[in-house]
């Protein structure tokens, strides 16, 4: 490894001095690396916010009866906690994160298509999020519809629903140009050589989460428009009172909202899969296969949103058709853990913490799969459907999932993004005390459902009790697991350890560059010889 | 747990075994698998990997068996719901009311209840109404559930088929006592049943004609859910109590300005049937809705005896 601190003539990203200095640096820069962080660091604090409302929602719900507030609050609080979290942290997520920062370097290209609107769409999301914010404290106090809105009590409550609802919409436009560019830098971007079937999976992945971001989010943006003019105008879209459907307007968000878990979920994968190869020092098991699941995810996904409305009284003919539909989605997932599974097959595993992360996630990841056959199959999700099964469901899935590979992600490419290596030890036992806090906090959830305890429930009664209370203790464990875990990191970032280019010897373009990378990634555009992960 | 409450109960369940079983031997396979993998071909005894690129059979393989598996699940799944779309003919008819945040029950021969009570091993059919937002109706035991949606009428029915008591929630969240709408199901012999069925219709008529003064008010105020969100002990709920509510002074704010007014029969029946119109100063606007479909003049006329009774 050559010290290039002194080779590389260019300055690294981190240190380029544009034409402003600090914080005007990076917030007018539109390097795709710069915009990742900007997005990162923002993205952590919504995050950990979002961990602090579920906390306290955790602690409200320890007993039955009141501990710490009152039942509008915690209406108010799993509304915020939602909206924060589906639409500041797991939406955009790892796509906009390590999508922005290393989809570029990925493909062998200086940027995406178009930096500006790649910084354009950080700043929706800002400004979305402060809408978002600015919601709690005007008006006649924080939305307590749940983040789905759903109508008519939407359009029935006095609180402030239009201004959270306009910022949710404003977010859209962000998640849209995102995958736009996203989309155009895969088709136009790639290094010479590097054909769709070299392209690196990470980046499959982000190309079917694309053109998902593309064609639905424009669905939930003219819902939320109608939302808004309907309580502005009492125009009687969803308001039955008024001549409006209220299964129309379930419809409507759940065309865009399933695909999201999508948005979600298929980026999370496509970081898996970087990691799994890189760490087993073999080439992916079943690269076509991955591609192809990836993109039948992102097709399939579009027509099964009906699974959220098995109980809203439509017709028998579309439960079926729903339901049939939902298990076959199940089906590319399925393939991809055979593939991860099979790729450790005679591997050489070199036995490291985003590869621990990975493992964790295949796990969770599981569970939060086989739990939603539950919900998509008709007789059982009428039983569990609104319980505490599904917060549980989709905490495996969205927390499980995406937030696993977030983290997986994150202890991956940190030494390729900073220069710096972490504690191992202590990512490590992070990793450990989080995992367990994780699963003691969502798994009694699956139970507290199948005996029937609703969801969104501000109180409970006795029978419930036990099983809450393992689950408000799992929120602590896990609280602690992610303190070890950023404390670790801003260690690493904030210490003065020796630079290291590459600690996992990976075979992607982005270890073949300096770290951190220089401003225009790569001093020469590589040819690409052969497919992206040849040990 | 409760196995046997209903005639669904066996067809779920039956559905949550194959689902859960399945899934768990996949899961419990496929986690071992990957660890015995992690051991097995660790660095440390295996430095050097064999390079493979996939196999065509295999995908083939793990594409077709969980295919034929989903079908399965979907298959137990779809037959398990099935029976649960049409009522008998001669099902017992129940019309269920949601609003926020209680329930009322009316059968067939008028009478109301907020508990629902049915004979054993008799199919009841209940028509699903909501009169504000969307609620469901889930009684846990039965594995039954269906949304109430305001001007639509959702179906639902079941057999009982074991005596006791079972909870009756609301599962779809409807607001601030979302978490309080809950009642009861009270699976009664047939004979137990025919009795109440009987004496029940006996003493609307009856108390209709009151024979203590406020009972026919205290019915009325009990089956509506009024006690919901207003008490009768002074307790401060959702809205004002009803303990010294009538004939007294109080501030309510009408538009944007505070007038004093007198709680007397003209401004208990706006209140009933124009809620939204003087608010009394301390509580929110818009929490109810008003009763005009539920509550004649006649039947105020028997809450305001009711409330003169609560000094």
């Amino acid at each position: 490894m050559t010290d290039f601190n002194n080779s590389h003539k260019e300055p690294n990203y981190l240190e380029y001095r544009g034409k402003y200095k600090g914080i005007l640096g990076w917030i007018t820069s539109t390097d795709h690396k710069r915009i990742g962080l900007l997005y990162f660091y923002s993205m952590m604090f919504f995050f950990l916010a979002g961990v602090v409302m579920g906390l306290l929602m955790k602690y409200e719900l320890i007993s039955p009866g009141e501990q710490i507030m009152g039942a509008q609050t915690y209406n108010g609080l799993f509304t915020l906690h939602g909206l924060t979290m589906i639409f500041l942290f797991v939406i955009p997520g790892v796509a906009a994160v390590f999508g922005n920062f290393f989809l570029p370097i990925l493909i062998g290209a200086k940027d995406v298509s178009f930096p500006r609107l790649n910084l354009m769409s950080w700043y929706l999301y800002i400004i979305g999020a402060i809408v978002v914010l600015i919601s709690q404290f005007i008006g006649d106090g924080p939305p307590d519809t749940g983040w789905t809105f759903y109508a008519p009590y939407s359009l029935k409550t006095n609180t402030n629903v239009v201004a959270a609802v306009t910022g949710a919409f404003i977010l859209g436009f962000s998640s849209i140009l995102t995958g736009l560019n996203f989309i155009v830098t895969m088709h136009r971007l790639r290094a010479p050589g590097m054909g769709w079937l070299r392209m690196p999976l990470f980046g499959w992945a982000l190309y079917g989460t694309g053109w998902i971001q593309l064609l639905a989010t424009p669905v939930v943006g003219i819902t939320f428009l109608m939302v808004i003019a309907e309580r502005l105008l009492g125009i009687g879209f969803f308001d039955p009172a008024i001549g409006g459907d209220p299964i129309l307007y379930q419809h409507l968000f759940w065309i865009y909202s399933h695909p999201a878990v999508y948005i979600m979920i298929l980026p999370a994968m496509g970081a898996i899969t970087e990691i799994i190869p890189t760490f087993a020092r073999k080439t992916i098991f079943g690269y076509t296969a991955i591609v192809i699941s990836s993109m039948a995810i992102a097709f399939v996904g579009y027509f099964v949103w009906g699974h959220h409305m098995f109980t809203s009284g439509m017709s028998s003919t579309s439960r079926w058709v729903f339901s049939l539909l939902t298990f076959l989605v199940a089906i590319p997932s399925a393939i991809k853990v055979f593939n991860w599974t099979a790729t450790l097959y005679k591997s050489s595993i070199n036995l490291q913490t985003p590869f621990y992360w990975a493992i964790a996630f295949v796990f969770v990841f599981m569970i939060g799969g086989f739990s939603g056959l539950v919900l998509g199959s008709l007789a059982t999700d009428i039983h569990v459907h609104d319980t505490a099964f599904v917060v549980a469901h989709f905490h495996y899935i969205v927390f499980g999932g995406t937030g696993f590979a977030f983290f997986g992600a994150l202890h991956y490419w940190f030494p390729k993004m900073f220069a710096k290596v972490y504690n191992f030890k202590v990512a490590n036992i992070g990793l450990i005390v989080f995992f367990i806090g994780f699963n003691m906090l969502y798994f009694p959830m699956f139970y507290l459902g199948l005996m029937g305890m609703p969801r969104r429930y501000y109180d409970y009664l006795p029978m419930f009790h036990s099983a809450n209370i393992l689950s408000t203790v799992g929120s602590w464990i896990m609280a602690t697991g992610l303190l070890i875990i950023i404390i670790n990191l801003i260690r690493a970032r904030k210490g003065s350890g020796k630079e290291i280019d590459d600690p996992w010897d990976g075979k992607t373009l982005e270890w073949t560059i300096p770290s951190p990378p220089i401003v225009e990634n790569f001093e020469q555009i590589p040819e690409v010889k052969h497919g992206p992960y040849e040990y | 747990m409760y196995s046997g409450a209903s005639n669904f109960v066996t067809t779920t369940d039956t559905a949550f075994a194959v689902i859960i079983g399945i899934s768990v031997i996949f899961l419990v396979g496929i986690t071992a698998t990957m660890l015995w993998f992690v051991y097995r071909y660790n660095k440390k005894r295996n430095p050097v990997a064999t390079q493979i690129h996939g196999s065509n059979t295999l995908e083939i393989v793990w594409t077709v068996i969980p295919t034929i598996l989903v079908l399965i699940m979907f298959f137990y799944g779809w037959s398990g719901y099935s029976p649960m779309k049409k009522a008998p003919e001669d099902a017992m008819k129940v019309r269920a009311t949601a609003r926020m945040w209680s329930w009322l029950f009316e059968y067939e021969n008028g009478i109301k209840t907020d508990t629902l009570y049915i004979p054993v091993n008799k199919a009841v059919a209940l028509d699903l109404i909501s009169v504000d937002v969307i609620h469901s109706l889930y009684i846990p035991a039965f594995r039954v559930k269906e949304d109430m949606v305001p001007g639509k009428t959702n179906k639902m029915w079941f057999i009982g088929q074991k005596e006791g008591n079972y909870e009756l929630f609301c599962t779809e969240y409807c607001g601030l006592s979302h978490s309080y709408m809950f009642t009861e199901v009270k699976v009664l012999p047939q004979q137990e049943f025919d009795t109440w069925y009987a004496a029940m219709a006996d003493t609307s008529k009856q108390s209709a004609m009151a024979a203590k003064p406020g009972a026919a008010g205290r019915r009325l105020v009990q089956v509506n859910g009024c006690l919901a969100c207003h008490s009768a002990d002074g307790t401060k709920l959702i809205g004002p109590t009803f303990k010294g509510l009538y004939g007294k002074a109080h501030t309510v704010i009408t538009g944007n300005s505070e007038r004093e007014i007198i709680a007397d029969d003209d401004y208990i029946i706006k209140s009933i049937y124009e809620p939204n119109e003087d608010i009394v100063k301390g509580y929110v606007k818009g929490q109810m809705i008003s009763y005009k479909e539920q509550l004649s003049k006649e039947d105020i006329a028997h809450i305001i005896e009711y409330l003169k009774t609560l000094e």
